[in-house]
């Protein structure tokens, strides 16, 4: 996604033992398409943007990251690759 | 890891102009994917497109971009790519752009086996001007010009393609997004043509006319109704009736267009 474009105070970024959620709530539209896809019920929506709620139980699958539509989320782990 | 989509965008451009929840972010995502996987020179890629909201795409991009009239974007793509074949060409059109307003384009490139990669924004409707039937709307949906449902059959933009001369054919979805971007990337790394049937998604228009549920319902569909070709071997005919396929179709080597053109050139000089 392009956090580096988007402004740093623009991305709220979670994180916890390595692992890091990135969101730019500017570019979230607040479709849920990540909330209902991932499998670790990690995100909600507060507010009408996607919310980082449980960090702790990701398990870094990406599933989130590629098919937001909007590059509004990213997910970096402790190294693994992702998959889909 | 993610994936940093930055080298490749315009900066300042985000957030793009699609509705939540539209599918065609996942594809502009997946086509970048492939493009960073085949690792095309951004300075030797050419973009193009026609008119829709699948055509907005490359102002998004950062590489060379063309976003030209409704239909037209093979024509486009087709002199660029003859005015310096070592350019890699890639076109993004919307169902109505590359098959209705861009249907003869389409096929003849198609039959000319041009070195270019084709991706159908394929959403099943007009989705910018507000939910027309496009030649991907199932028989029976419902559009704003067919309001008691739709009397047409669909073009199957894999036979169509497969029939008109294509030698890449495949087709993916934005649920299956990384089989998409590896097909995507196959299509730029084969020599001719290659058209690739995105099926995607136009909440908006499409799926609240017709009461296909939220944005991912719609993307979820995918995952209960396309099946892979290979898996369909398993199924019986009545079972893979109800499915739609998905994956590479045909993967086939047939001189290219602008090499036969070529020949053509250098007899002419040396006669
Ligand atoms: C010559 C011409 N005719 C009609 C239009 C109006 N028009 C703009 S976009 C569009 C259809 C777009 O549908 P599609 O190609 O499926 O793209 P989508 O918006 O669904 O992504 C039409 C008919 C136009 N811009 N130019
Ligand atoms: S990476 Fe997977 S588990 Fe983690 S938030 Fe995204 S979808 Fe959920
Ligand atoms: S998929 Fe993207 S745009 Fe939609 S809610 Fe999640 S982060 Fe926001
Ligand atoms: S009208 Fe449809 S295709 Fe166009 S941006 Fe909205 S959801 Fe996407
Ligand atoms: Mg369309």
């Amino acid at each position: 996604m392009s956090t580096v474009q988007a402004r740093k105070e623009e991305t709220v970024v979670s994180e916890k033992e390595g692992r890091k959620i990135t969101v730019i709530p500017r570019y979230c539209k607040g479709c849920e398409i990540c909330v209902a896809l991932c499998p670790k019920s990690v995100l909600e929506i507060r507010e009408f943007k996607v919310y980082v709620a449980r960090i702790e139980d990701c398990n870094e699958c990406l599933l989130c990251e590629i098919r937001c539509p909007d590059f509004a989320i990213e997910v970096e782990g402790k190294g693994k690759k992702g998959k889909s | 890891m993610a994936f940093d989509y930055d080298k490749y965008m315009r900066p300042g451009k985000l957030p793009h102009i699609w509705c939540p929840g539209c599918a065609h972010g996942i594809v502009m995502k997946s086509i970048i994917r492939a493009i960073d996987r085949v690792g095309l020179d951004k300075d030797r890629t050419v973009i193009v497109s026609g008119i829709g909201c699948a055509s907005r795409m490359p102002g998004y991009v950062d590489f060379n971009t063309l976003h030209t009239t409704h239909g037209r974007s093979l024509a486009f793509a087709t002199g660029v790519k003859l005015a310096d074949p070592s350019l890699n060409v890639i076109c993004v059109a919307g169902d109505g752009d590359a098959l209705a307003i861009g249907g003869n384009h389409f096929i003849h490139a198609c039959r000319r086996n041009i070195d270019i990669t084709m991706v159908v924004f394929n959403n099943n409707i007009y989705g910018m001007t507000g939910g027309q039937f496009s030649p991907t709307t199932p028989h029976g949906k419902l559009a704003s010009t067919t309001p008691y449902g739709n009397p047409d059959y669909a073009f199957d933009v894999v036979e169509l393609s497969m029939g008109a001369g294509a030698t890449y054919v495949s087709r993916g979805t934005v649920y299956h997004a990384v089989p998409l971007e590896r097909q995507i990337a196959d299509g730029i790394t084969h020599k001719g043509m290659s058209v690739i049937d995105a099926l995607c998604t136009c909440p908006t228009t499409y799926g609240r006319r017709n009461k296909l549920g939220s944005a991912t319902d719609m993307i979820l569909w995918f995952k209960d109704n396309t099946v892979g070709i290979k898996a369909a071997e398993r199924l019986s005919p009545e079972e893979r009736a109800e499915k739609i396929l998905t994956g590479v179709f045909r993967q086939d080597i047939k001189p290219e267009y602008c090499e036969e053109y070529q020949k053509i050139i250098d007899m002419a000089k040396g006669a």
